[in-house]
């Protein structure tokens, strides 16, 4: 079988593994949803501060799921290899002709898979409750390429971790690190208008701004090419850095003896 | 009397002991209230500006008392999960048959998971005035505060323990922690009621959690409120609960 072939089979495994538990489709979908939701009615009020980029809350905030999303589909990767690990599929695996990358390719394919149609409910969701798109029609390909290049980076973290620790557990226990992550950034409010100057320092530094800002940027500022360079720039950088890093860990798990 | 004190000592201790002895139990418990008081009180004290924002001890103070509710919740949800991995391992089962009254072991995990509550909410409170959180509210507002906190707890922890009764399984998780998630952030978490905007203010206004959470910032800001009103729904919620936790140990101890 050709390694396009190899790769196909192993994207087809994740993606049937993943729909088969509603466990790995609901919540990256449904819980994000529902926090901006809450949070657009009792963050509306932020809206009255001189200098807020948006009219709307919801516009603003509607960014925020495809980030969130993301830190799922990192956790949905990094369960999904370290179950291989712990039920020695990999191993399995390691006796086979099958090329190493196909099982990690297809993997994070099929967790972009969930990404791409998470982004296209969170856009539906958004329009659904009258977010102002500014960047127009040609805005919705981006910000659905900048969700599923954020995911793809954050799953590849996730793949890294569970074929490092071949655990669940650690899994899972990364998830409240990448939770850190995403409220120690301008998620909330846009940094010039968080009044710590410790906190806005921490969400300067930190690359979630930059993720969240590149996809907020489309829906309220229209095509601010600085925020999107940052934003796709460093959602590539992120994606290849744990691509490599994961790559290698199967590497080690893989070694034929 | 004395075999229900007995076993709810035992239950106590032995939760207690594996939440203070066990790193993965205690730094989640309280990295968490700290880490969400960070974000709220840190990243979003600009929304202390907004107009008709009026609290007199400060955006602190406001996002304090929310952050010390919810960590007495979780408290509750945690203790939640421990009942059920108990279950998970068999030692709960074997508790069930060794215990000379059943009663004391859910009054084992209720005691334990006050003074859990009572150890992360101690730490808040630290935290919160090492860093400048000014409180306006005399000692006996401050006693009612705790007073509130560790009713809310009681609730979350009978709710949970009702869950991990009847389901007996870890993979409940989501079933005890998102109904005391979702129920937190529907009332208002940010603002005062009346800036809550669209359908989250309906909302809001009829989740009891609103005026519990309004009646502890109107405790630690000194403010006079509606304190029947609030310890009165703070005081219903673990009563109400009480019924639907001793009926799940009863369903338990029918499926042996």
């Amino acid at each position: 079988m050709s390694t396009l072939g190899q790769i196909g089979q192993m994207a087809r495994r994740s993606i049937l593994q993943t729909l088969r538990q509603p466990a790995m489709v609901i919540p990256p979908v449904v819980f994000p949803l529902l926090l901006v939701a809450i949070n657009a009615a009792g963050l509306d009020a932020a809206t009255k501060i001189p200098g807020f980029p948006a009219d709307s809350y919801w516009d603003f905030a509607i960014a925020v799921p495809f980030i969130q999303g993301s830190l799922f589909a990192a956790i949905n990767a990094g369960t999904a290899m370290a179950r291989d690990v712990e039920t020695g599929f990999i191993k399995r695996l390691a006796m086979t002709p099958m090329q190493r990358m196909a099982l990690l390719i297809g993997q994070l394919i099929g967790v972009m898979t969930v990404a791409f149609f998470s982004a296209i409910v969170y856009l539906v969701a958004g329009f659904a409750a009258g977010m102002d798109f500014k960047s127009g029609a040609l805005g919705v390909p981006a910000i659905i390429l900048l969700g599923v290049l954020v995911a793809l980076g954050f799953a590849a973290i996730g793949a890294y971790i569970g074929l490092r620790s071949g655990s669940g557990e650690a899994v899972q226990g990364i998830f409240p690190l990448l939770f850190v992550f995403l409220f120690l950034s301008s998620v909330n409010l846009p940094r010039n208008l968080i009044e710590q100057d410790w906190f806005r320092t921490i969400a300067t530094y930190n690359p979630v701004s930059y993720l969240v800002e590149g996809v907020r940027s489309l829906i309220i500022t229209g095509w601010d090419w600085e925020a999107l360079a940052l934003g796709f720039g460093l959602a590539t950088a992120i994606a290849a850095i744990a691509f490599g890093l994961a790559a290698g860990a199967l590497r080690t798990r893989l070694i034929r003896t | 009397m004395s075999r229900f004190l007995d076993v709810t000592h035992a239950v106590a201790w032995r939760t207690i002991h594996n939440f203070t002895t066990n790193p993965a139990f205690f730094f989640p418990s309280i990295i968490f209230p700290l880490f969400f008081f960070t974000a709220f009180a840190g990243g979003l004290s600009n929304v202390g500006n907004v107009p008709g924002f009026d609290f007199p001890a400060g955006y602190t103070a406001f996002q304090f008392v929310f952050v010390l509710l919810q960590a007495a919740a979780f408290g509750g949800v945690f203790t939640g999960f421990g009942i059920a991995s108990d279950f998970e391992k068999g030692f709960a089962r074997r508790l069930l048959l060794g215990a000379p009254n059943r009663l004391g072991i859910l009054a084992g995990y209720a005691v334990a998971a006050v003074t859990r509550a009572l150890i992360v909410g101690a730490l808040l409170f630290a935290v919160a005035l090492l860093t400048g959180m000014r409180v306006t509210g005399d000692g006996v507002d401050l006693f009612g505060l705790i007073v509130l906190a560790l009713l809310v707890n009681a609730a979350a922890t009978l709710f949970a323990a009702g869950v991990a009764f009847r389901t007996r399984t870890i993979q409940a998780g989501p079933a005890m922690q998102m109904p005391v998630f979702i129920v937190l952030f529907l009332a208002p978490v940010f603002v005062p009621l009346d800036l809550v905007g669209g359908w989250v203010h309906t909302v809001a206004q009829v989740n009891p959690i609103t005026a519990i959470v309004e009646g502890g910032r109107d405790l630690i800001s000194g403010q006079s409120f509606p304190a029947r009103v609030a310890f009165g729904l703070a005081l219903a919620l673990p009563i109400a609960f009480s019924f639907w936790a001793v009926r799940g140990l009863r369903r338990a101890e029918a499926a042996g």
